[in-house]
């Protein structure tokens, strides 16, 4: 079967760091980078970025939409 | 697989809605305000309305909503929006009209106007954010507030004997004539906003077909408010909030 490949590019300037994308990850991509942005908040970013399925589930529930999410069939 | 790879124009599955503002929402992190600012531009960009909707912002956390969302809108006195929205409608009733309320401004100060809008059965959407508190002000007790739920105003959680009891606002509304959807959501996690997303845009359709009023109450977390984490917010949600205010439609005609 065809496995889904997917990647996730976060607007870390916008985040504020809330963690809700990372609970809300079903393959546990995202982590909490050690850095702060220019707002203090650690912002979200792929740590384990094998593991995407383009799921759009961390996009879905950011409240502050700073998720876009990309797909192909691998 | 490069990352590089994945992340080209061609392999876009989702991206922040157009009908967003780029501006910086002042929300608390993992605010629900937020994330169904995000569902209600969805809905109006899927369905080509951006141009003829217009939304009527409460007085509350959510007073500065007309910056969020490219569409017209107008501010309303704490409480009144759907008498405001009610006007709008009545006037230009090819428009899109909703309100955009929290707990405090539809069940506390606004309820008079609320009652009467939904049983007149004006032709609007009321999405209502129901956090349980007033947020903006500093976590006062609502007229939502649970039996025994702590905020600023009843530090030792609310007492019914003294404080009056918790009010299921969306309960009653379900009982008028002029109410034809009337549902309950929340958005703590991907399927549930997916279905609070679909019920935006149901009630949408509701007043394309003139049913009536729809109401979409989203049980909602205020974090600052309850002095949690989001993600603990969201789970003492689930524990505390659903029982009370159990998910799902409460009438669709
Ligand atoms: C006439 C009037 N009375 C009181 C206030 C103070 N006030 C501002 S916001 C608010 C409560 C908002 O709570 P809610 O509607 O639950 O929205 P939230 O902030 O939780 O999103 C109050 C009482 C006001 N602005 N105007
Ligand atoms: S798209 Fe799905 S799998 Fe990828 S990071 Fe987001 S939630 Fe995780
Ligand atoms: S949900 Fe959004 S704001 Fe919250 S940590 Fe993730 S990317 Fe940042």
């Amino acid at each position: 079967m065809a496995k889904a490949k997917g990647a996730i590019v976060v607007d870390t300037v916008k985040c504020k760091g809330c963690e809700l994308c990372m609970v809300a990850c079903p393959t546990k991509v995202i982590e909490m980078a050690r850095e702060v942005n220019a707002k203090g908040f650690h912002y979200s970013q792929m740590g384990n970025p094998e593991a995407c399925i383009g799921c759009t589930n961390c996009a879905m529930v950011c409240p502050d939409s700073c998720i876009t999410v990309y797909k192909v069939k691998a | 697989m490069d990352i590089k790879e994945i992340v080209k124009e061609e392999n876009l599955v989702y991206k922040k809605s157009m009908v967003l503002t780029d501006k910086e929402m002042h929300y608390c992190p993992g605010c629900t305000h937020g994330v169904v600012h995000k569902l209600i531009a969805e809905v109006i960009d899927e369905m080509g309305i951006q141009e003829k909707t217009i939304g009527v912002a409460p007085v509350g956390c959510a007073v500065f909503a007309y910056d969020y969302l490219h569409i017209d809108w107008q501010e309303a006195a704490h409480g009144r929006a759907p008498a405001v929205a009610t006007g709008v409608k009545r006037l230009l009733p090819d428009k899109m009209v909703f309100s955009y309320q929290g707990d405090g401004d539809l069940a506390a100060i606004g309820t008079a106007e609320t009652i009467h809008a939904c049983n007149r059965g004006e032709n609007i959407v009321m999405v209502f954010i129901n956090n349980g508190i007033y947020g903006m002000t500093g976590g006062q007790m609502a007229p939502t507030t649970l039996k025994g739920m702590k905020a600023s105003t009843c530090p030792f959680g609310r007492e019914p004997q003294q404080d009056g009891n918790p009010l299921k606002i969306t309960e009653l509304l379900a009982q008028l004539p002029g109410t034809s959807y009337v549902t309950r959501h929340s958005c703590h996690t991907a399927a549930a906003v997916r279905k609070t997303k679909k019920a935006l845009r149901k009630a949408f359709e509701n007043q394309q077909q003139k049913k009536g009023t729809s109401l979409v109450e989203v049980v909602s977390t205020c974090s600052s408010g309850w002095k949690m984490t989001p993600a603990k917010a969201n789970d003492w949600m689930v524990e505390n909030m659903f029982p009370f205010y159990p998910l799902g439609d409460l009438k669709d005609e």
